[in-house]
């Protein structure tokens, strides 16, 4: 469906300075899976979803979507996709059916069967009763809702979501998620960005993780799990400051530890043990528990760094 | 900058769908509104003007000289309307633009058919002011006053596509009030609308004689009391031409660089 090789993306600001947004990753997304770029603000997701949207011009490598490039085939892609952008583009003059239907003449769609679309998709994104409802009016979760229901409005082989839930409360999230569910189990490739650990992890048959324009790990998120990270996480939390001065006492009771400014982690296979242990050394931790490990502590282990600060 | 004219045409309905939300607010004012200016400026006002209708450019008397000014003045007021703050509204606040370039539409599919809008909006307006001066028996002939409609539709793209060029290449609306300050307004009062542009001083005349706007009233005023100078008439379709191309192509170009990045 989409096959990136050596792509590219570098921006030249007003001062003429040049900005290296992606420098150079190999994709390949297969038609029906869903695949996510998991990275952290300015790692280049945005960049990338938007030459593949066959919005923004190539700097290097090649790109085919559909087997189309899209230097030469911009119409023709961007008719066989959709796309659901960081930034809402909804026409706010108009009602929430009137930016449908609008939405699917661009695609140059007969009137009837625009209409005809637009009843559907505002039963499948649960907004019917907000049809004639101004579009200023609707919800952070309606307009990201409304957003998909017009990407969805040409009936796309692929969907492009750039952080479909970003600035979304946890409810509001849960819906969006459970409707992309279904576009998955219709059969819709889905290829989405986030710097959720938990929407990469829920929905996201394979993800690459980048950070700083570049891949720097590629799977699905058990093997990525499996690959840089332990079964379980026992995580420790001591007065304020005092992490740096535990951590070298820890140490060896786990096969990795990470020192955050709020918490201690120990990678081990075995949490509980390693908290025993702990205790057994006389050192007495505010707070402690066990939990799986996640693409979180993937991120964390790949880059040194936490997805979302 | 190859438009695909039947992909823009998929536009229409868009613009259908706005001026339905948005006619009813307006509809009221474009008819009262002409009906004030041809009656305070050419009754009125007029009323006072005993001027040699040799000095008047071919009227008889001055409603008839003021009213095809008006007339054309208008059509430059709605333009200016139209392709400021709107446009950038498109750009940077609701951002729509970006969502009609992410479907098979391109930058210049979206500016031909906003152009286009442009262009029906000065319909409507002159077809209400032409309506409106009937009664006021300043037409010379039916043909002149058609002619003098599709006269304002030229006009108003001359104007529309360089100022349309000139707003997407603005950062922000902060630029919009001295257009209208330093272009819009000077060009209504000075531009031979009111008072023959040959009252003004040598230099002020040649500039005068540069803006859109003369060639717009001149040419309206010609046709509408049928006293039509081909020569000159061409000269004033010609530059009027050469305008809405020249932005047209400008507009096209940047905003492409604009929205593609
Ligand atoms: N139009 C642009 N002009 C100049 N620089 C840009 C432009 N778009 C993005 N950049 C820069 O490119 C880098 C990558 O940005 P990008 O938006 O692709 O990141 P992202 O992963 O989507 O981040 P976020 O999570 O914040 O959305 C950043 O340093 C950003 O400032
Ligand atoms: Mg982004």
């Amino acid at each position: 469906m989409i096959q990136a090789v050596g792509l590219r993306k570098s921006f030249t600001a007003r001062s003429g300075e040049v900005v290296e947004a992606v420098r150079g990753i190999d994709v390949e997304v297969r038609r029906g899976e869903a695949f996510g770029f998991l990275g952290p603000n300015g790692a280049g997701k945005s960049s990338t979803m938007r030459m593949v949207a066959a919005v923004s011009p190539v700097s290097g490598g090649t790109l085919r979507i559909l087997g189309l490039d899209p230097a030469t085939d911009g119409p023709e892609i961007r008719s066989r996709i959709g796309v659901c952008p960081q930034e809402d583009t909804l026409d706010t003059e108009l009602n929430v059916s009137d930016n449908l239907y609008v939405y699917g003449r661009y695609f140059g769609l007969p009137r009837a069967e625009v209409r005809r679309r637009v009843g559907e998709l505002l039963e499948f994104v649960q907004l019917t009763e907000k049809a004639k409802a101004k579009v200023d009016d609707l919800s952070g979760g309606m307009k990201r809702r409304l957003t998909i229901a017009r990407s969805l409005i040409n009936r796309p082989e692929v969907l492009l979501l750039d952080e479909p839930t970003t600035g979304l409360d946890p409810q509001a999230r849960h819906v969006v998620w459970d409707r992309l569910f279904r576009l998955k189990q219709q059969g819709v490739t889905l290829v989405l960005t986030t710097h959720y650990m938990d929407e990469a992890e829920q929905l996201c048959d394979r993800l690459v993780v980048m950070d700083k324009g570049l891949i720097v790990a590629e799977g699905s998120p058990a093997e990525l799990i499996r690959s840089y990270s332990t079964r379980e996480v026992a995580e420790l939390r001591f007065n304020v400051g005092e992490h740096e001065r535990v951590a070298p006492k820890v140490e060896d009771l786990a096969e990795r530890v990470e020192v955050l400014p709020d918490r201690l982690l120990l990678y081990t296979a075995d949490g509980e043990e390693a908290i025993a242990q702990v205790h057994a050394r006389g050192l007495d931790p505010v707070m402690s528990l066990v939990r799986r490990s996640t693409l979180e502590d993937v991120f964390l282990r790949l880059t040194g760094r936490t997805l979302v600060d | 900058m190859p438009v695909d004219v039947r992909r823009a045409a998929r536009m229409t309905d868009y613009w259908l769908v706005l001026v339905q939300r948005t006619w009813k607010g307006s509809v009221v004012s474009s008819f009262v509104v002409p009906f004030l200016y041809v009656l305070a400026m050419g009754v009125l006002l007029g009323g006072f003007v005993k001027a040699d209708p040799a000095e008047l450019e071919g009227a008889t008397d001055y409603l008839a000289f003021v009213a095809p000014g008006l007339v054309a003045a208008q059509a430059m007021t709605t333009v200016f309307g139209e392709v400021t703050y709107p446009v950038m509204g498109m750009i940077k606040w609701n951002r729509a633009y970006y969502g009609m370039i992410a479907s098979p539409l391109g930058v210049p599919e979206v500016v031909f058919a906003h152009l286009a809008f442009v262009v029906f909006r000065v319909a409507v307006v002159s077809a209400v002011f032409l309506a409106v001066m009937a009664p006021f028996g300043v037409f010379s002939s039916p043909y002149g006053v058609v002619l003098a409609f599709l006269a304002q539709l030229l006009l108003g793209l001359a104007f529309a596509a360089p100022i349309y060029a000139l707003t997407v290449s603005l950062p922000n609306e902060s630029g919009f009030a001295l257009i209208f300050r330093l272009g819009m307004i000077p060009m209504f009062l000075f531009s031979g609308a009111f008072f023959p542009i040959a009252n003004l001083d040598a230099p002020l005349e040649a500039l005068a004689r540069v803006t859109p706007l003369w060639h717009g009233v001149d040419l309206t005023r010609m046709l509408v009391l049928g006293e039509v100078d081909v020569v000159m008439a061409l000269v004033h379709v010609a530059y009027l031409a050469a305008l809405v191309l020249g932005g047209w192509v400008l507009a096209t170009r940047i905003l492409e660089r604009r929205l593609i990045t």
